[in-house]
């Protein structure tokens, strides 16, 4: 089995809405890309999603929103990384997202935002090349 | 940060150090022999418990109410929960935090996933230095959680003070228990999802298992009559005179937490009897001599694989062998032979 480094992803589904085929869909994929996926599951809070992120020592945070509140949620698990000091964390969001609201994200420290259009190739291709350690 | 200023802050239990120190002893990152030579006089505090068990049987949700308790009684805990890596794409999908969500923002339990990288036995081949770093972090409990067991993936025996096997009604097989070959490493047995029907069923199987091993759970009995290494850690306790621990059987429905206090109890009195009876220094050698020789052979076999004279001797008989020009045994005793000396 591979040498290196494994890379390790918490997949997270921020905020209310009840269903995280999405969210399920990319853990898979990345866990067939030989990366290691720790997923939390439906509703988390932001809170909840960096503590568990520092838990588990992640590279990257992969958050997937459908809901529209990712204009809160996404800036808020931002400050709290910041907070705590966590700077060398990829974080990565996905969902509903409209075209207009990503300059405003990726201001705030999302790496990058994948719309339904994207394929998972492209979020694999995407962590592997900028993971930050 | 560099490993000393990582370890001496995990020994007070920052979390982040705490989790960084975990990925350098998972990792075998750079410093990570001296990081943990550094943190294990700080070990052996913490009473380590093993949840094992078939798939799908309840041990996440199961571990998670026993922290739920242990946290109620003012305890801290540390988990490390283990899921398998898959062996084709080396990746993992690790569920099992899911199940304990409640807990994350409790800094009296700290939960680290982990995959098995290639290892066999049900847990990972860093279980045991992740085990090491939540115990000298000064967590009260380490909870391991194996992978969904099946045949003989016991090997959280050798890690665990008490190992609680988790058994369910309705896998179909009737003596599944006791096939399963994995009875004798339960000091602890739980027939979860009790509001299943033909719990009573699986209570009575074990409970035969039981009686057709002795009544005692297999690992006491393999201690009895061995000393420690000086002799004396038993010598003031006569084995005789302390009853032979019974394995209990407890009920839960785990979803809604019944019967987990009496799991709590039950492995603290498991504990409480190991440290009578002089027990717990004999399972914590046998921990300590499984994973010095672990260690040995790991180191054998990198310096094997970073020989190049070795590799090309290996590769040479290797080639007799499949001639038929010498025999397998006979090519290991010449390969040993060279790489010994
Ligand atoms: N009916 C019933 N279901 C339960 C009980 N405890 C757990 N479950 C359910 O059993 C399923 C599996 O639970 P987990 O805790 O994930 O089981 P596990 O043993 O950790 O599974 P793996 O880690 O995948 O081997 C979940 O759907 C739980 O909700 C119980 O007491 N009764
Ligand atoms: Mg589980």
């Amino acid at each position: 089995m591979d040498e290196g480094k494994k890379i390790r992803v918490l997949v997270a589904k921020p905020g209310l809405d009840g269903h995280d085929r999405g969210a399920k869909v990319v853990a898979r994929a990345l866990r067939d890309a030989g990366m290691e996926v720790i997923y939390t599951g439906l509703r988390q809070t932001p809170e909840q999603i960096v503590a568990a992120a520092i838990q588990e020592d992640v590279d990257v945070v992969a958050m997937s929103i459908l809901s529209g509140a990712h204009n809160y949620l996404f800036p808020r698990v931002m400050q709290l990384l910041h907070e705590r000091g966590v700077d060398d964390v990829l974080v990565v969001g996905g969902g509903i997202i409209p075209d207009e609201d990503i300059p405003g994200l990726k201001e705030c420290g999302i790496a990058e935002v994948f719309t339904p259009g994207a394929s998972t190739a492209d979020t694999v291709k995407f962590i592997r090349e900028n993971i930050k350690r | 940060m560099g490993w000393q200023e990582i370890v001496s802050r995990a020994l007070v239990r920052d979390i982040r150090a705490v989790s960084r120190l975990i990925s350098i002893v998972e990792d075998r990152r750079s410093g990570f022999e001296d990081a943990y030579a550094a943190i294990y006089p700080h070990t052996g505090k913490a009473h380590v418990i093993g949840i094992t068990g078939p798939p799908g049987s309840g041990k996440s949700t199961l571990v998670d109410k026993i922290a739920a308790e242990y946290r109620r009684r003012g305890k801290t805990v540390g988990i490390v929960a283990v899921d398998p890596t898959s062996p084709f794409t080396g990746g993992a999908l690790l569920g099992d935090r899911l199940r304990m969500q409640r807990h994350s923002l409790d800094d009296g339990v700290f939960i680290r996933s982990m995959g098995t990288r290639g290892h066999l036995g049900g847990v990972a081949r860093a279980t045991s230095g992740v085990v090491d770093v939540l115990d000298a972090a000064g967590y009260d409990y380490v909870l391991i959680e194996t992978v969904g067991v099946g045949q003989s993936e016991v090997e959280v025996a050798s890690l665990a003070d008490t190992v609680a096997l988790v058994q369910v009604p309705g896998l179909g097989d009737d003596i599944q228990v006791i096939k399963a070959g994995v009875m004798e490493i339960g000091d602890v047995f739980v027939v979860n999802k009790k509001d299943r029907p033909g719990v009573e069923r699986v209570v009575a199987e074990i409970r035969m298992a039981l009686d057709l091993a002795g009544n005692v759970s297999g690992r006491s009995r393999a201690y009895s009559g061995h000393h420690g290494p000086t002799g004396a850690t038993t010598g003031t306790v006569d084995a005789t005179e302390v009853a032979p621990w019974r394995p209990p059987i407890l009920q839960t429905m785990a979803e809604s937490g019944e019967g987990v206090a009496e799991v709590c109890d039950t492995c603290d009195a498991h504990m409480h009897r190991l440290s009578e009876d002089g027990a717990l220094v004999e399972r914590r050698f046998r921990r300590a001599r499984s994973e010095t020789m672990q260690i040995a052979s790991d180191l054998i076999w990198r310096g094997l694989a970073d020989d190049r004279r070795a590799l090309d001797a290996a590769e040479e008989l290797a080639w007799k062998v499949a001639r038929r020009e010498m025999d397998p045994y006979a090519a290991g005793w010449s390969l040993r032979e060279l790489i010994v000396n």
